[in-house]
């Protein structure tokens, strides 16, 4: 994953085609860094043109098959999803005003997995996004069963209450959540049985615990929800189940991980929970205008410092130097918090036993079988959330919930103006001007018809998912779409195109200023 | 007065423009300039006089070009007000090409004039004004556009003006950076050329000053005042002076400045951003005196400057500006735009595409203004004698300025200019163009129509439905296709039901347009049934006097005579001095002292001041615009008569209801319709004039009773055809100022046999006496090909064997004759090169051609209109109107 990471930032900073060879051999080599922040300098004209001049004419056609721009659209748009909150009376009473998501493959099957759901037993809505990793079973596992268990972590002891007395009499079930899919999100219908029984017992603990009259509190409910799904993955791998395939599935759910970035937004609370490296960032207007981006979420991952210093302090100090290693948990795990991923969480006796018992083709998988090395005190993961609570202000335009697949290609600052010059249709270009500097006819038409192209393309998308994907994989160096380099991203095979980029999903919230400033 | 010296030093330098700062090119001649003392160039030191006789409000190019020539015409006492310095507005910023290459006659020639002027001022003030005759180049990328501007090298050869339609490897030889690849050809205008406008301004302005004009910078018109009717005093900021004339070529302000006067004054203009752009020089430089390049396909232009070039355009969305108004400071600190400028920057590398690596210097935003029509304003305004307008250029005042600056001078010297200039009059519009929210959408059109292709018929789009019909959505619902007039909606034709309404929109051409057949069978209707015309458009007045007041007044204006038995019309002139048509009329008297005035559509404001100023201040005497009044349907046929008779069970038979004549009976249910027997085409019918209220169950119940007679409905361009076949001329097209009756074979309409004295009885006595030096005429196209030939459409150039004799005014297509006809004025010389006295001999003894476009087509030339050919069993002898305005 890192050195996958690595070569897209060389990708990114230059053309492909031409260092396509030397990425690959030099991925470990630290880069400019300059080539790849370049998203965050004010763009002069200068600046824009001297990298114009080295990187933008010189490159030798790589492959000359392009596809059309029809072509690259239907590719962007095949995950595209929106829901609009609806409206009463004309009005639009929710602090929502609904929500657009998109995803981009680059691995085969797709590792991220999103979810939307409104809760319907107490109110708010739900937004997760989650990045698989050694599969997409966790991920899938994630975007079916965690916003049950955060849904019924919210409820109170009489809406518990009422719900175990249905099960228990056999009465049809008041929904719990009304899910927002798109069709190629789906659930497994071989499992439901199973994640049902899990979430069944989860719900009569709560109500154990749980004290009529109390409402359940967002950021404790959350962690709940997030530490008891990651058991219950656990121990159901544990157990296993008669049913062979299902018996298999559970271990692949726990065997791979996922991380998951999730929102809960009830009026004008915002709660972001987060484990692992995906990431919630605010778009907030600010007075003039302009978009400026507020991280909600800290990432898991060996750039957080403090999650450093956590999870050395979790093992002896013998195991200082090798807990993290080459930026990886036990130089091997990008996330330093993720589900599944049993095997930095079991012994090494559960999991050889529960490898041994379970299905044969689990024996034909290497990764499986593998130990990771200085494995001594285990668990070395976790999957307890962060929790963020943010009261959502006028200003607090929308909120860009992404995969590090997003996050890795466009600075969030980027992200957040590209969005919200998208959902306000204002378009804040600098206007152009030559000043003193040396600029000839030529180079002012190409950079004009550039501009002219980024507008265009702004209303190609009337999804600012989808918008946000076009510009995350077709940016040149000044930030504009580059239809060739979207084409050449777009078709590149199967196997190639994880190293040059990884998948992408993202959700964009908007908000309904008005409600809350009304609050 | 002061002397011209003391003038001279009252003039700071014109502002130089900051781009000539940087570029040493002519450093040599900046010292030189500026070497001049001036004074006024901070707080103005010297007071202002107390009285003038004009004063000019405005110091770019228009006003001092204006105050030079009222000089040279020997006026003194000529102020100048510039509210910042001279040539600080538009004309500091403009691009200095002066090309004769406009789209009116009237247009080119006072560019032509220009152009001389400019070329000799040097010479005359010592002063440089950058003039270099460079020639214009302009390109055609397609046939159509070719095809304009070989009739625009038509028009210009009758001019005298050279010029040559070449091919597009001529153009690369004239101009190697110019991409001819996908030219189609080219018009070569080698007389044009390029100045510097700010010393053009500067140098007019020295001369202005050496002939004893006073020139007042810093100093801004607040208002005019205004007493009876007349300017009396301009009121400034640093005091007034009293004056008989003022002069408002304020440019960009012209508009506000109007509006500030004491009582409103109407100049229809609005501002519109307009960007060109200058490069540095090019590795090898442009030669000074390499042509202009004007490519309308791709909307821009260029001139070399300083060894680089200067390009702009007329882009397809222009930026309309100042329309809440703005002051003098916003000018200088226009926005640059560069993604407004992109198309027109790619057109220029397309047109040169060696610019590439060329390095820019700056975007220049150079507001411009635009008026309704595309054309400048000038002349007296109508309400207030004494105040005049210059101003509304278009985005051409430079080529402008000399030719217009001459002849507002002779216009405010000798009550008009040398030259026709009815279409440039400001007397054209009225308050109705005043409207802000108007001028802002028609300029946005006005604009990039400049560059645009304009073929015969076209029509403005925007600013339209503002004047209706209340038959509007009867007749739109009835496939009517509108064209406007003086902001009146008039139906062109009517498309049938079934037909393909997109293609019909698409009727853009120089040859045969695809209305061709509606019209035909319209005009068929209006031979063999009965037709029915909206022509609410045109202009109503009503004249009344308690004694014979309203009667002396029109005797004196009108040429025909008009004591008249009660009830009848009468068709006359109403003429200037020179026995020329200021307005064409028909006249009906109602009652013993009360007259009904119909005039052409856009004689609204001029016909009304025209009247007006003859007017004595009697209160018994009334005039009154009841156009709003009345709606009036034009029913054209044989059969017309008896649609009529039916509706009212009054016989309209023309022993009962003779030619040229007036009743006020009931039609249907509505009394008091005025029926007149006239139908301003020479076909049998009637023309009603309905109070509005009733236009709707009229035209209602006319419809349904004519069904059984064939009745349908017809649009303008039948009535055109209509009127030309019968040689009817039109006033503003055919007609002008300039015009006598002698001319047009209307002798029989002036009354010289009566003893009473009219406007313009010596003129026409004295002319009567020479005899005539130019002639109306009718052209019969010969061996002209409908299908597949150009079609004429007016200014073409007439040819009498061989030699250039004259210019057609319109032109239609005679169903009836299945030829073209053109009508159009024949004048000849003598071999001293005085006019010479046209005879009816030397008309008909003489082989004709019409030029279209460079093509000459033989034609028979007419004195009076086939009557013979239309001779119809059921015409009535004396319905027979010899002649009449039409297309009011």
């Amino acid at each position: 994953m890192a050195a996958t990471s690595q070569v897209f930032r060389v990708i990114h900073g230059w053309r492909f085609g031409q260092v396509l060879v030397p990425a690959i051999t030099c991925q470990n080599c630290s880069l400019s860094p300059h080539l790849c922040t370049y998203a965050t300098q004010p763009h002069s004209f200068v600046q824009r043109w001297r990298h114009q001049s080295r990187g933008y004419r010189t490159s030798p056609p790589w492959h000359t098959y392009y596809l059309t721009p029809p072509q690259v659209n239907s590719i962007l748009k095949a995950n595209e999803y929106n829901f609009k909150v609806p409206e009463f009376d004309g009005k639009n009473l929710s602090s929502i005003m609904g929500f657009d998501s998109n995803q981009l493959p680059a691995n085969a099957p797709i590792e991220d997995r999103r979810s939307a759901a409104t809760c319907l037993q107490t109110r708010g809505m739900l937004y997760g996004v989650f990045d698989g990793h050694a599969g997409c079973a966790c991920a899938q596992a994630l975007s079916e069963r965690l916003f049950y268990y955060i849904a019924i972590s919210l409820l109170s002891h009489e809406t518990l209450t009422e719900l175990e007395n249905a099960v228990e009499s056999g009465r049809p079930l008041q929904p719990i959540l009304q899910w927002h899919k798109h069709p190629n999100d789906y659930f497994s219908k071989e499992a439901s049985k199973l994640y049902f029984s899990s979430l069944r017992t989860y719900w009569q603990e709560l109500l154990d615990l749980s004290v009529p009259g109390e409402q359940p509190d967002v950021a404790e409910a959350l962690v709940s929800a997030f530490k008891r799904l990651d058991n219950d993955i656990s121990l159901e791998a544990q157990v296993g189940d008669p049913n062979a395939f299902l018996h298999y599935w559970v271990l692949r759910v726990a065997f791979s991980g996922a991380t998951a970035c999730v929102a809960h937004i009830d009026g004008n609370e915002l709660h972001v929970a987060n484990t692992g490296d995906g990431r919630a960032v605010l778009g907030v207007q600010e007075p003039d205008g302009s978009f400026s981006a507020l991280t909600l979420t800290n990432d898991h991952n060996a750039q957080n410092e403090s999650e450093v210093q956590r999870v050395k302090s979790e093992h002896p100090l013998s195991e200082a130097k090798t807990v993290v290693k080459q930026d990886r948990l036990l130089g091997l795990l990008m996330p330093f918090r993720a589900f599944g991923d049993v095997k930095f969480k079991w012994s090494i006796e559960l999991q050889r036993r529960v490898l041994e018992s379970g299905p044969d083709q689990l024996h034909e998988n290497e990764h499986a079988k593998f130990i990771p090395p200085n494995y001594h005190t285990p668990p070395y993961l976790t999957a307890a959330p962060e929790v963020t609570r943010h009261r959502l202000r006028p200003q607090d335009r929308f909120l860009v919930l992404g995969s590090d697949g997003l996050w890795e290609t466009l600075h969030r600052q980027e992200v957040v103006r590209i969005v919200g010059e998208h959902l306000t249709g204002v378009h804040q270009q600098q206007p152009v001007s030559v000043g003193g500097f040396k600029v000839t006819l030529g180079q002012m038409q190409g950079l004009l018809q550039e501009r002219k192209a980024r507008i265009s393309s702004t209303f190609e998308d009337q999804n600012a998912a989808t918008h946000l994907i076009r510009h995350a994989v077709g940016n040149n160096e000044f930030g504009l779409v580059d239809h060739e380099r979207l084409s050449k991203m777009l078709s590149l095979p199967e196997e190639l195109a994880r190293m040059y980029r990884d998948d992408i999903t993202i959700i964009i919230v908007q908000f309904n200023p008005h409600v809350i400033g009304g609050q | 007065m002061r002397s011209g010296a003391w003038s001279v030093r009252t003039l700071s330098p014109v502002l130089l423009p900051r781009w000539f700062c940087d570029a040493g090119a002519r450093p040599a001649r900046l010292r030189g300039q500026r070497s001049v003392r001036f004074l006024s160039t901070d707080p103005p030191p010297t007071a202002l006089p107390a009285h003038a006789r004009v004063v000019i409000c405005g110091g770019g190019v228009v006003g001092t070009s204006v105050a030079y020539h009222l000089a040279r015409l020997g006026w003194t006492e000529i102020v100048l007000l510039e509210q910042g310095r001279l040539g600080a507005g538009t004309t500091r910023f403009c691009a200095g090409i002066v090309s004769v290459a406009k789209p009116l006659s009237i247009e080119s020639k006072m560019a032509d004039y220009s152009n001389a002027l400019y070329e000799r001022l040097e010479e005359e003030t010592g002063v440089k004004t950058g003039f270099v005759q460079t020639g214009s180049l302009c390109l055609a990328q397609n046939q159509d556009r070719f095809l304009s501007l070989k009739r625009l090298a038509s028009r210009l050869k009758v001019l005298g003006v050279s010029c040559d339609v070449i091919k597009p490897k001529d153009v690369a030889q004239l101009h190697p950076l110019v991409n001819i690849h996908d030219l189609v050809g080219a018009l070569h205008l080698p007389g044009d050329s390029v100045v510097s406008p700010p010393d053009v301004n500067h140098a007019l302005a020295v001369a202005a000053a050496a002939h004893g004009v006073q020139i007042y910078e810093h100093t801004s018109v607040n208002q005019v005042l205004v007493k009876r009717g007349h300017v009396t005093a301009v009121e400034t900021d640093r005091g007034s002076i009293e004056c008989e004339y003022f002069v408002n070529c304020a440019g960009q302000w012209a508009y506000e400045l109007g509006q500030s006067s004491e009582v409103k004054v109407s100049v229809p203009l609005h501002g519109c951003e307009h960007f060109y752009l200058l490069t540095k020089p090019l590795s090898e430089p442009t030669r000074p005196e390499s042509p202009v390049v004007i490519d309308m396909d791709g909307r821009i232009y260029a001139r070399a400057w300083h060894g680089g070039i200067l390009s702009g355009g007329f882009e397809k969305n222009p930026k309309p500006i100042f329309t809440e108004g703005r002051n003098q400071l916003e000018i200088q600190n226009m926005q640059e735009d560069w993604d407004h400028f992109e198309p027109m920057l790619s057109a220029l590398l397309r047109r040169m595409p060696g610019l590439e690596a060329c390095e820019i210097q700056q975007l220049v935003n150079c507001p411009e203004s635009f008026t309704p029509d595309m054309r400048c304003l000038m002349g007296e305004t109508p309400g207030i004698y004494g105040y005049f307008v210059l101003a509304g250029m278009n985005s051409s005042g430079l080529s402008f300025a000399g030719g217009a600056g001459k002849y507002l001078a002779e216009w405010i010297t000798y009550g008009y200019p040398s030259a026709n200039v009815w279409p440039l009059d400001i007397k054209r519009f009225g308050n109705l163009q005043s409207s802000r929210t108007f001028l802002r959408h028609r300029v946005m059109e006005v604009m990039p129509l400049l560059y645009e292709l304009k073929v015969p018929r076209w029509d403005f789009q925007t600013g339209r439905q503002l004047r209706t019909s209340p038959l509007y959505d009867r007749l739109d619902t009835q496939g009517a296709r509108w064209m406007e007039k003086h902001g009146f909606e008039r139906a062109k034709y009517f498309v049938p039901a079934g037909k393909d309404l997109l293609a019909l929109d698409q009727s853009k051409t120089f040859y045969k347009p695809d209305w061709f057949d509606i019209v035909g069978a319209e005009v068929k209707c209006c031979k063999e049934a009965v037709c029915v015309i909206d022509m609410s458009s045109f202009t109503k007045f009503e004249l009344t006097s308690a004694g014979d007041q309203a009667l002396r007044l029109l005797q004196r204006l009108c040429a025909n005579d008009l004591d008249v038995p009660v009830g009848h019309i009468v068709h006359t002139g109403m003429l200037n001095e020179r026995g020329g048509y200021e307005n064409d009329c028909s006249v009906v008297r109602l009652s013993k002292n009360s007259f009904f005035i119909i005039s052409p559509t856009d004689q609204q404001v001029h016909c009304w001041s025209w009247i007006k100023k003859h007017m004595p201040n009697d209160p018994q005497l009334h005039l009154e615009d009841v156009s709003w009044k009345y709606t009036a349907l034009n029913l054209i046929g044989p059969r017309a008569m008896d649609v009529l008779s039916e509706l009212s069970y009054v016989s309209m038979t023309p022993e009962h209801f003779p030619s040229l004549f007036c009743k006020e009976m009931s039609v249907g249910y509505a009394n008091g319709i005025r029926v007149m027997s006239m139908t301003h085409t020479g076909e049998p019918g009637f023309m009603l004039y309905i109070p509005i209220e009733y236009a709707l169950h009229v035209y209602n119940e006319v419809m349904s009773v004519g069904q059984k007679y064939g009745i349908r409905n017809a649009g303008y361009y039948a009535l055109r055809s209509l009127r030309i076949e019968k040689f009817f001329a039109f006033w503003g097209q055919d007609l002008d100022s300039f015009t006598t009756p002698l001319e047009c074979g209307r002798e029989f309409r002036v009354k010289f046999d009566k003893d009473t004295d009219f406007l313009g009885r010596d003129a026409l006595l004295r002319q009567r006496v020479e005899g005539v030096t130019r002639r109306f005429v009718m052209l019969v196209l010969e061996d002209h090909d409908t299908e597949l030939d150009l079609w004429p459409w007016w200014g073409e150039p007439i040819y009498r064997s061989g030699e250039l004799v004259g210019v057609t005014t319109s032109s239609a297509y005679s169903y009836t004759l299945e030829r073209h006809v053109c009508l159009g004025f024949l004048s000849h010389t003598n071999s001293d090169g005085s006019p010479a006295v046209i005879t009816p001999d030397f008309i008909n003894r003489g082989d004709y051609e019409v030029d279209i476009a460079g093509q000459k087509f033989p034609a028979k030339a007419k004195l009076y209109p086939f009557s013979s050919l239309f001779a119809q069993q059921k015409r009535r002898k004396d319905d027979m109107e010899l002649s009449n305005f039409q297309s009011k």
